[in-house]
C-alpha cells in the first residue's frame, strides 16, 4: 500500500539543491534530511481547481464547505530606527469571527519577523519551515542569513507549488549586515524589497494613515505610535480586521514585543484625544482670531461624521 | 450534471476549556446528514495519549480516518480532511492546555473552543463565561482572571453550553461525552468524591468513570489521570 502511494503520488514539489533525499524519515512529513516530503494532491485534472471549489482558500468561492480562516491587516515600515511590524489580531471563517487572538507576527527567529495574511496554516507552516532553514543556514556558514537570502528561500519555496492553491501574503522583516530590510513575498511568487508594506484586506486603511504620518526620520516612539494607528483604522474600517493589535520593533541587537492592545478601546482613545486636541484649538482661537483668521470658519466646517 | 462531492456535513459540535491544572473535552454523539439522524452515538471525542485528548469535528468519515492516520501525519495540505480538531491535555508545564486547528493546519493554544455545527452558539457563550467579555466588574470586586475557574464549573459550563445549543441547532443532541485530563500529583476528589457529586452545582444524570492510562512509561503518583464523563442529551 506504501508503495502504491509513493508510485501514485506527484512528483515532490519543493526540494533544497544544497540537499538530497535519502527517503529515510525525519520528523512527521519530513525526510531524514529535513526536507518537506511531496504532499497528496487530489488526483484530479486540475487539483487548484478541486481546492477551490472546497475551500476558500483563493477566495473565489464563498459557498465553499471548508472555510479557511482568512482576512487581515498587517504593517511593516522601515525608518531610522529599524522596523515597525504591526498587525490585527482577527481571523474569519466567512462572516463569522473564527478567533480574536491569531499570532500573526512570526517569530521566525531572534532577528527575523514574518507576518501572516492570506491561509493561515500557510503562513504559519512555511514560515515556522522557513526558521529551520536559516538555522541550516547559520550552522552551515557560521554566519546568520541575510534577510534577503531568507525570504528568496520562501520566495521559491512557494514559487514551485505556484497554482497548487496556496494563499500567502507575508513580509519578512528583519536586521541583517546591511541592516533593517523588509521584503514582501507572497504565494503568486512575487518578492519585493522596499521601505513600506501593508497587506491584507484592511491593507488600504492601513496606507492612507502610513503614508500620511511616514517619514525615514521618525523618532522609535512616533514610529510606534504610527504602527498602532495604521491598525487601529484599518480595524475600524476593515469589517474583516479587528479585536486586538499585536506590535513589534526590530532593532539591530534582535526583535522586541510592545505589546497587545485592543482595538476598540484604542480607537476610542484616539477619538478622546481629537476631541480634547480641538476643544484646546478652540479655547485658544477664541481669543486671538482676527485678521487672516476671520476669512477661515468656512473651511473649518467638520464633515459629519457618518457613526455615531 | 452533479459533480463528485468528496465531502459531507455530519453535524454535532465539540468544546474544549483550559483550567489550571486540568482541561475539559466534550462532544455530543448525534450524526446526522440534512435532517437525517443517522446515528446517535458516534464518538467525536478520542484519547490519544496518556496527556492528550483529541475531538474531531466536520465530516465524519474524514474524521475517523484522521483519527487513525494522525501517528503518521500525513500531509493534506491541497486534499485536505475536511475536519475540524480541537486538541486538550496538560502542558510540559502542568498547565491544562486547549489547542485548537482548522482542516489545513493553523493553530493555536486558547483557554477555550467551541467547533462545528453549533459554533456560533457555542462560542459566544464561552467568551462570556470563560473569558469575561462584555462583563463590568462590580465596584471592589477581584479583577477577572481567565483559565482560574475550578472544575465543578467548567463542568456545568460545558453540560448547560451542550444543552441549550442542543435547543436551538437541530444537529446537536441525544448525547454528551467529556473527558477530563488532570496533571500528575492533582487531586481528583472534586471529580469523584461522594460531597462533589452532591453538589448543588453537580450536572445531573452525569456518569464519571476514570479511563486506563494510554501512556507506558507513567510512574505511581506522576501519573497524568484522563477521566470519562458521559450524560444524556434531549434527543428530538
Amino acid at each position: 500500500m506504501e508503495a502504491l502511494v509513493q508510485r501514485l503520488a506527484p512528483p515532490p514539489a519543493h526540494v533544497d539543491p544544497d540537499e538530497y533525499s535519502l527517503g529515510g524519515d525525519g520528523e512527521g512529513n519530513l525526510n531524514a534530511l529535513g526536507v518537506v516530503r511531496g504532499m497528496q494532491v487530489p488526483r484530479v485534472p486540475d487539483p487548484a481547481a478541486f481546492l477551490s471549489t472546497y475551500t476558500n482558500s483563493m477566495s473565489q468561492n464563498p459557498q465553499a464547505k471548508i472555510k479557511l480562516e482568512h482576512g487581515t491587516t498587517t504593517l511593516a515600515f522601515r525608518f531610522r530606527g529599524g522596523i515597525i511590524v504591526s498587525v490585527d489580531s482577527r481571523a474569519t471563517a466567512g462572516s463569522y469571527i473564527a478567533s480574536g487572538t491569531v499570532k500573526k507576527v512570526i517569530e521566525i527567529n531572534k532577528y527575523l519577523l514574518g507576518t501572516m495574511a492570506g491561509g493561515a496554516a500557510d503562513c504559519q507552516y512555511w514560515e515556522t519551515y522557513l526558521g529551520m532553514r536559516c538555522r541550516m543556514h547559520e550552522l552551515r556558514n557560521k554566519e546568520r542569513i541575510s534577510v534577503a537570502a531568507a525570504s528568496k528561500i520562501l520566495a521559491n519555496i512557494v514559487y514551485e507549488y505556484k497554482g497548487q492553491g496556496l494563499s500567502m501574503g507575508t513580509m519578512i522583516c528583519g536586521w541583517d549586515k546591511t541592516g533593517p530590510q523588509i521584503f514582501y513575498v507572497d504565494s503568486e511568487g512575487t518578492r519585493l524589497k522596499g521601505n513600506v508594506f501593508a497587506v491584507g484586506s484592511g491593507a488600504t486603511f492601513a496606507y492612507g494613515v502610513l503614508d500620511q504620518g511616514y517619514s525615514w526620520d521618525l523618532s522609535d516612539e512616533d514610529a510606534q505610535e504610527l504602527g498602532r494607528r495604521a491598525i487601529v483604522a484599518a480595524g475600524h474600517r476593515d469589517a474583516y480586521s479587528g479585536n486586538t493589535n499585536n506590535l513589534f520593533h526590530v532593532r539591530e541587537d534582535g526583535w522586541e514585543f510592545l505589546g497587545n492592545k485592543d482595538i476598540s478601546e484604542l480607537w476610542y482613545k484616539y477619538e478622546q484625544e481629537k476631541k480634547d486636541a480641538r476643544a484646546t484649538a478652540g479655547a485658544g482661537a477664541g481669543t486671538g482670531a482676527q485678521g487672516e483668521n476671520a476669512a477661515r470658519p468656512t473651511t473649518e466646517v467638520q464633515p459629519v461624521p457618518m457613526e455615531e | 450534471m452533479s459533480r463528485f462531492n468528496p465531502y459531507e456535513e455530519n453535524g454535532g459540535s465539540i468544546l474544549a476549556i483550559a483550567g489550571q491544572d486540568f482541561s475539559v473535552i466534550a462532544g455530543d454523539t448525534r450524526q446526522s446528514l440534512n435532517y437525517s439522524i443517522q446515528t446517535r452515538y458516534a464518538q467525536k471525542v478520542f484519547p490519544l495519549t496518556s496527556s492528550a485528548v483529541l475531538a474531531v469535528n466536520g465530516f465524519a468519515a474524514d474524521g475517523k480516518n484522521f483519527v487513525k492516520r494522525v501517528k503518521q501525519r500525513l500531509e493534506r495540505r491541497m486534499f485536505p480532511f475536511y475536519v475540524y480538531n480541537i486538541l486538550a491535555g496538560i502542558e510540559e508545564d502542568g498547565t491544562g492546555a486547549v489547542y485548537s486547528f482548522d482542516p489545513v493546519g493553523s493553530y493555536e493554544r486558547e483557554a477555550c473552543r467551541g467547533a462545528g455545527a453549533a459554533q456560533s452558539l457555542l462560542q459566544p457563550f464561552l467568551d462570556n463565561q470563560i473569558y469575561f467579555k462584555n462583563q463590568t466588574l462590580a465596584p471592589g470586586a477581584e479583577p477577572f482572571v481567565p483559565g482560574r475557574l475550578p472544575l465543578s464549573t467548567v463542568l456545568s459550563l460545558v453540560v448547560d453550553a451542550f444543552s441549550s445549543a442542543t435547543e436551538r441547532h437541530i444537529e446537536v443532541g441525544d448525547g454528551l461525552e467529556m473527558y477530563v485530563v488532570m496533571a500528575p500529583g492533582r487531586s481528583a476528589d472534586d471529580l469523584t468524591a461522594e460531597e462533589a457529586q452532591q453538589a448543588k452545582e453537580w450536572p445531573s444524570e452525569l456518569t464519571v468513570e476514570e479511563m486506563e492510562s494510554l501512556g507506558d512509561e507513567q510512574e505511581e503518583g506522576k501519573a497524568f489521570r484522563v477521566f470519562r464523563l458521559s450524560r444524556p442529551l434531549k434527543r428530538d
